[in-house]
């Protein structure tokens, strides 16, 4: 059984890594409909702390999402399992064009169907998005980070300014500590007047 | 010792990469380029290449580098490095979330970096559909994108609210696939 799990873990991923195209968000569409609505694997509270943890530190999105549901479903071999799923199929088709046939992006059969996956890609990340939107508790201050944050995305894309997201996390998470302190202290100053 | 270089070369990008692929282009170019890898045209074809393959691009890109200048051999090394940073900051950071997410604050700031990264992820994609229908840089909007993402946007409903199902994600990239061959062959 335990092998067994490692294995579908593998093929799962596996089957991920196949189908991603466009990068790590990309990705997030494919695993939350595998992992949290077929498989069951986790919840959506936690796709969502993946997204963050993925956003928050380096390394590419595909591999810290792997490496966080492996983990979590089967230990470290799990993560290993699951890691080197989603890894393998763009290993070997990188390699595969590297040596053997590197006009295949020339074909104009593979460019056009390309030019239709990125749009069915970009389509399905607007989605993600919006799932995300969804299940945010709707209140003033997740909100406004919500409103914040994406405007100051498209403003970046916009003028193609170099301001790593990673930035526009910092801010939120200070922000969110500030609110956080205040909250409390708001509350400790009510408990001093009662 | 070419392997070295290039498993260390990697390493940095893994590690200092943060906010996906696009985030990491700036890092890839530099380490790239300052070790004379790839010139400035190739490395361009690559970042083309491993944005229209499947898998994470910093993987893409590592492989062919990797290929490249080392063979198989320099191709794994490369790989395994770009990979490695990430694999183990999330292993390590998972034992540590346990008893953190206990802390209030750690839940507050979770919280709302959960409201950025939607905010981030929804405008990522607003963005790219954008980028695409209307031809970026070249000014023109680009009809064949226009009646995909409007034909592709259709299907998605339609099996939301007619069908009750969630489409799966690998179904619309295949019949994105073959609009775009059959619209873009006109």
């Amino acid at each position: 059984m335990r092998k067994q799990q490692k294995r579908s873990l593998f093929w799962t991923f596996f089957k991920i890594g196949l189908f991603t195209f466009g990068g790590g968000y990309a990705m997030l569409p494919l695993i939350e409909s595998i992992c949290v609505e077929r498989q069951g694997w986790i919840t959506h509270e936690e796709m969502l702390r993946i997204t963050v943890l993925a956003e928050s530190t380096p390394g590419p999105v595909a591999i810290n999402c792997a490496t966080y549901v492996g983990n979590r479903r089967g230990g470290f071999l799990g993560a290993l399992a699951a890691t080197l799923g989603v890894v393998l199929p763009s290993f070997g088709i990188i390699l595969g064009i590297s040596l053997l046939f590197r006009s295949f992006l020339e074909i104009p059969m593979v460019v056009n169907a390309f030019r239709g996956i990125k749009i069915a890609v970009s389509l399905l990340i607007l989605q993600a998005g919006l799932n995300m939107l969804r299940r945010l508790e709707k209140k003033a201050l997740p909100l406004t980070l919500f409103v914040g944050a994406a405007a100051a995305m498209l403003l970046i894309n916009l003028f193609s300014w170099r301001f790593s997201t990673i930035w526009l996390l910092l801010i939120a998470a200070v922000i969110s500590f500030a609110a956080c302190l205040l909250s409390q202290k708001q509350a400790a100053g009510k408990e001093d007047d009662g | 010792m070419i392997w070295l270089e290039l498993f260390w070369g990697f390493l940095k990008v893994g590690l200092f990469s943060f906010g996906g692929a696009y985030g990491a282009i700036p890092l890839i170019r530099e380490v790239v380029l300052s070790y004379g890898w790839l010139d400035e045209g190739a490395l361009t074809d690559m970042i083309a290449i491993s944005e229209s393959t499947p898998g994470p691009i910093m993987v893409n890109l590592a492989t062919y580098v990797g290929s490249e200048r080392g063979g198989v051999l320099g191709a794994i090394l490369a790989t395994a490095a770009v990979v490695l940073p990430a694999f183990v900051i999330i292993l390590l950071l998972m034992a540590a979330l346990k008893q953190l997410l206990k802390h209030r604050f750690v839940q507050a700031i979770l919280k709302g970096l959960e409201s950025c990264v939607a905010g981030i992820v929804l405008a990522t994609g607003a963005w790219m559909l954008w980028e695409n229908c209307a031809g970026a840089g070249q000014g023109r909007a680009d009809w064949r994108a226009v009646v995909i993402g409007a034909l592709l946007a259709g299907v998605m409903l339609a099996a939301k609210y007619l069908f009750r199902k969630k489409l799966s994600p690998i179904v619309l990239i295949g019949i994105s696939a073959v609009l775009g061959c059959g619209l873009y062959s006109i």
